[in-house]
């Protein structure tokens, strides 16, 4: 039974996994762009969230009301500068701005915020209480609520992207940018609405990393981005349901592990992810090719 | 230039020693057009006479190296695609460049999101194109070469342009398949469009235009309307057999 409660908040973790891919999925999926800074963000999210917690006083489970907009609004402007003057010159070049972006933004928070670690402790009793099923299995409400964000977050992108006008566009230009141009649509433009979908969610998500867990300056790199990729890899680029099942996938494997060994929990994970590229490179749930 | 078109109306779309270079490779050596509304004006050329590369410079894709484009007496040289667009100038790309993961009917959705006021609805298009309302659900993956075709014609009407540049339509398609799309533009132009095509096949624009120029590696080798063009005089421009009269040793 100790494993069934472990695969269980495996799944469950997988949720806040999904919600660290989905940002860098969508970034690939429009502009091509492989974001290195994708964990920073995160992190910066979540130092953005200490700060206008201890500023403003709000709850923090309601921090997110705040850190969400700005951080879109910091995606739109660095899509809009920095990346973009990047693509105009090669993709390849995108790699190292956003390598450099990263680096900027450790150093930066090492100096500034010292190497300390942070947590965004939930004042909420019913949110840090756990239920159980039967004797054994024991459910952190915390859990429940990061998994229910990220599903709520990935149904709601999924529609946009399929329903609204705006949606509609960020396909067209991922499919065809000159095409798009000629239909009088800016591409740099939802390039920008694009990245700043990307930076939200992936603020949302060092939100709930801070409430689940604690992060550093350098846990961008060396968690985040890492498990983000080992998500997008395992579901599927381009496909946000497969993205979800990379991140339960990912969470499972390492509950498995932690269950053989506990040093193995992160190992199980990476293997899964290198049998995945080499059996099924595409992905678990491969995006429907039309061309 | 024939003397009737010259003192005729002004043009609403004017190119003036236009040089475009690709790298090195000039693709176009000072070349000059004058489309007036309402006209069907036809560029015909071989491969690689740099047709496409004019059309593409008038829609903006490509930067020229020397000389204007005036549209609508403005200046649009150095605006960009999207504004060009949004100003009425639109183009069906060589090669359909529909958006591969979007149907039929959200192709159409775009090319209409920034559409100017008109005739042109997407229900229109479904009107002249009879086939496509039923299937408006489908993938474009799914059509053949001539429906795609289609509606990369009704994606470009919906934008409600004044011009339309349509690069090549008759590229991959068989014979009757390009007769029956191009037995749009009648429709088309009764909704007071100007159109200005690209096209190898001479034959299919010889029936069409109302103006005809021919390009020969970057440069103008006969321009006239098709009426006082003789088929030797197109042969000899098109294949570039003898100096045309237009270009009267000039290097």
């Amino acid at each position: 039974m100790v494993w069934v409660n472990d695969i269980i908040t495996g799944i469950l973790v997988g949720g806040l996994y999904a919600l660290f891919a989905c940002g860098l999925s969508l970034m690939f999926g429009v502009m091509k762009v492989v974001n290195l800074a994708h964990g920073d963000l995160a992190v910066i999210g979540g130092y953005i969230a200490v700060g206008v917690i201890a500023v403003t006083h709000i709850p923090v489970l309601w921090s997110f009301v705040i850190v969400v907009p700005l951080m879109a609004v910091l995606g739109y402007v660095l899509q809009r500068t920095v990346i973009q003057a990047a693509l105009d010159r090669s993709i390849l070049t995108t790699l190292l701005v956003t390598f450099g972006l990263s680096v900027v933004i450790e150093n930066g928070l090492l100096q500034f915020e010292s190497a300390n670690s942070h947590s965004l402790g939930v004042d909420n009793a019913i949110i840090t209480s756990s239920f159980s099923i039967g004797s054994q299995i024991t459910i952190a409400y915390l859990l429940l609520l990061i998994f229910a964000v990220a599903v709520v977050v990935l149904t709601g992108l999924q529609y946009f992207l399929s329903r609204s006008r705006y949606g509609r566009l960020i396909r067209a230009v991922a499919d065809d940018q000159e095409a798009a141009q000629l239909s009088g649509i800016d591409y740099r433009h939802v390039f920008g609405i694009a990245a700043a979908i990307a930076f939200g969610t992936v603020a949302l998500a060092g939100i709930a990393y801070g409430m689940y867990s604690q992060f550093a300056p350098t846990t961008g790199t060396d968690t985040i981005l890492l498990f983000a990729f080992a998500a997008v890899v395992i579901g599927g680029l381009g496909s946000l349901w497969g993205t979800l099942l990379g991140g339960v996938i990912l969470g499972v494997s390492q509950a498995i592990g932690a269950q053989i060994s506990g040093s193995d929990e992160f190992l199980a994970g990476y293997i899964v992810f290198l049998a995945v590229l080499v059996l099924r490179p595409q992905g678990l749930i491969a995006r429907r090719s039309a061309s | 230039m024939s003397e009737t078109r010259e003192s005729g109306s002004e043009p609403l779309l004017e190119v003036r020693d236009l040089t475009v270079h690709h790298g090195q490779l000039r693709a176009l050596d000072h070349i000059s057009l004058r489309v007036l509304p309402g006209e069907v004006y036809a560029i015909i050329g071989a491969n690689g006479a740099g047709k496409s590369t004019l059309l593409r410079t008038i829609a903006g894709l490509h930067r020229p190296t020397e000389g204007s484009i005036r549209f609508d007496g403005k200046d649009v040289t150095r605006i960009r695609p999207e504004r060009r667009a949004i100003s009425g100038i639109a183009m069906v790309p060589e090669g359909r460049r529909l958006f591969p993961s979007l149907t039929v009917e959200e192709n159409l959705q775009v090319g209409a999101t920034y559409a100017r006021k008109g005739p042109w609805t997407i229900e229109r298009v479904y009107e002249l194109f009879t086939w496509m309302k039923d299937r408006r659900g489908q993938q474009t993956a799914q059509l053949s070469g001539g429906e795609q075709q289609s509606v990369a014609i009704g994606r470009a009407l919906v934008a409600n342009p004044r011009v339309l540049l349509l690069d090549e339509l008759s590229l991959g398609l068989a014979p009757v398949v390009v007769q029956r799309i191009y037995g749009m533009l009648p429709q088309v132009l009764a909704t007071g469009l100007t159109v200005l095509l690209v096209e190898q096949d001479v034959s299919q624009a010889l029936r069409v235009a109302s103006h005809l120029q021919c390009l020969l590696e970057g440069r103008t080798t006969l321009e006239g309307k098709p009426s006082d063009v003789t088929a030797e005089q197109v042969e000899a421009a098109y294949f570039g057999l003898r100096t045309a009269p237009s270009d009267q040793g000039s290097e």
